[in-house]
């Protein structure tokens, strides 16, 4: 049994950090991840971690320390949110191009402008095709959780992995927690012990070639590769952590979805929200179920095709926007995977919410089910790219 | 599946290819070819040639190999990349550019 306590998402991944006790920490502050490397700073000063940590003067820096200790041959983390996670842009694709294990905790955050600390998930989205892994929590529980799997996943396939949880929402509030014992941690998590590495007595190597356009694209497809294999691990981690704690995990969470006639997707706390309003919808009598996206990236195609090929229509829920004139990031991804499996028969719809920090509650969701049942029910879509609660 | 340098030619498959184009030993610029980027190659007359060895030190690579009496020899197509500098350079009308083809 775990230890129970009460943190806040900031704490808890900083007491994960702690509890895994990793090589080197590239630490630059920014609301609302601030309190992650702060937390953790404590922990160094009291000499609970032998963690070196770097304070730099930049996310771009902070990223690039992390690259230069994880291509060392350390294990390398760093903690962001918003214009800090834009900064880090061009050294996230370097951290991944370069297959460095990397593992970054990001408290999501809008974007300027106008200028707003509050919680969306822009700034993950914006660096969604960057090469990185990206699992989303909905609670401080699953923050905590993702972190101490993330390890083993990115090194798995030599990827770097992104925690993300919503800012202030999750990283602020407290709840209760159960947490790992140190020693299972320990276990859990491993050594990491890669086969070349820049400090490695005897071989020589380079990081960050230049590559002609005779081998680019084979680097780009091998990188795409380990994308794909990461599926199964993601999958079996989440089991080998569900058999030590009680709490499995795999790409997506499917909520009251056997027998759904009308779904939403959705990533983040707000699936907690949305849970409740599925649990009162059901209560009515209501055939609706929710789709939980963990892993963003790698996208879970097969599982959301799965999960919504016998659904009248859905709706997926973007907590950012493309700015591209009809839709948002993930329904734009699921309307992919269906198209590509040749499931066109649900009708799909996108609401962009929460932009910002607005609120998201439960009459939210159930107005975006009340909507879906007229799809449904008079088989006509009407506008597809909508946006959620917006004053007119 | 090998990670030496001397076998990321372009040929090499994507499951073959180091990952992120990482080296892992020293001194591959002696293994790996980098005059195929070449589209022009110097060509050299040994019959106009004077030694006059102008061409050598402006030779961004090393391309013009220089033997123990001091004297050049014929191009290293491994490693020119075809940029002319040395024909510029001749005064003796020694080297050409022709296109390369392969």
């Amino acid at each position: 049994m775990g230890i129970r306590e009460r943190l806040s998402g900031n704490e808890a991944i900083a007491y994960a950090m702690k509890q895994i006790n990793p090589d080197v920490m590239g630490a630059f502050p920014i609301t609302p991840s601030t309190e992650i490397p702060q937390y953790f700073s404590t922990y160094v000063d009291n000499g609970q971690v032998d963690t070196e940590f770097i304070a730099v003067e930049s996310e771009h820096s902070a990223m690039s320390t992390c690259i230069g200790a994880q291509a060392a041959g350390a294990r390398a983390i760093s903690a962001t949110s918003s214009c800090g996670l834009c900064y880090m842009t061009e050294m996230l694709y370097v951290a991944a191009s370069d297959r460095l294990p990397i593992t970054l905790a990001v408290s999501c955050r809008a974007l300027s402008g106008p200028i707003n600390i509050n919680n969306d998930h822009s700034d993950a989205m914006g660096v969604r095709d960057s090469g990185w892994l990206m699992l989303f929590a909905e609670t401080n529980q699953e923050a905590y959780d993702n972190y101490l799997q993330a390890m083993r996943i990115g090194e798995a396939v030599d990827l770097p992995i992104m925690i993300c949880q919503d800012g202030f929402i999750t990283s602020h509030a407290i709840e209760n927690i159960e947490l790992v014992e140190d020693e299972k941690v320990k276990e859990f998590v491993g050594e990491w012990n890669p086969k070349h590495y820049m400090l490695k007595k005897g071989e020589p190597m380079a990081v960050g070639a230049y590559a002609t356009p005779a081998y680019y694209i084979e680097a780009k497809r091998q990188q795409a590769q380990a994308m794909m294999d990461a599926k199964e691990v993601i999958k079996k981690v989440g089991k080998e952590f569900g058999e030590m704690t009680g709490r499995t995990y795999g790409l997506v969470e499917n909520f009251m979805m056997d027998d759904a006639e009308e779904a939403i997707l959705i990533i983040g706390s707000s699936a907690g929200t949305a849970k409740e309003a599925v649990k009162k919808l059901r209560a009515a009598g209501k055939k609706v179920g929710l789709v939980k996206i963990r892993s963003f990236r790698p996208f879970p195609s097969e599982e959301i095709v799965d999960a919504l090929k016998n659904v009248k229509a859905f709706a997926a829920m973007d907590k950012d926007d493309s700015f591209n004139g009809h839709c948002g990031p993930m329904y734009a991804e699921v309307c992919a995977s269906m198209y590509a499996a040749g499931v066109t028969a649900p009708k799909g719809i996108n609401y962009i919410y929460g932009l910002g920090g607005r609120d998201v509650r439960v009459d939210s969701i159930e107005h975006v089910f009340a909507e879906l049942e007229k799809i449904a029910d008079t088989g006509v879509t009407g506008e597809t790219y909508r946006y959620l609660e917006v004053r007119d | 599946m090998s990670h030496l340098a001397k076998d990321m030619t372009p040929d090499v498959s994507w499951k073959d290819i180091t990952p992120g184009c990482n080296i892992y030993e020293g001194g591959t610029s002696v293994t790996v070819e980098t005059g195929d980027w070449r589209t022009m190659k110097p060509v050299w007359d040994a019959t106009k040639c004077k030694q006059c060895m102008l061409c050598t030190p402006v030779c961004p690579d090393m391309s013009i190999p220089v033997d123990a009496d001091g004297k050049r020899g014929d191009f290293n197509y491994f490693f020119c990349k075809g940029c002319g500098i040395c024909a510029n350079v001749c005064p003796f009308n020694a080297i050409t550019m022709v296109k390369d083809e392969k």
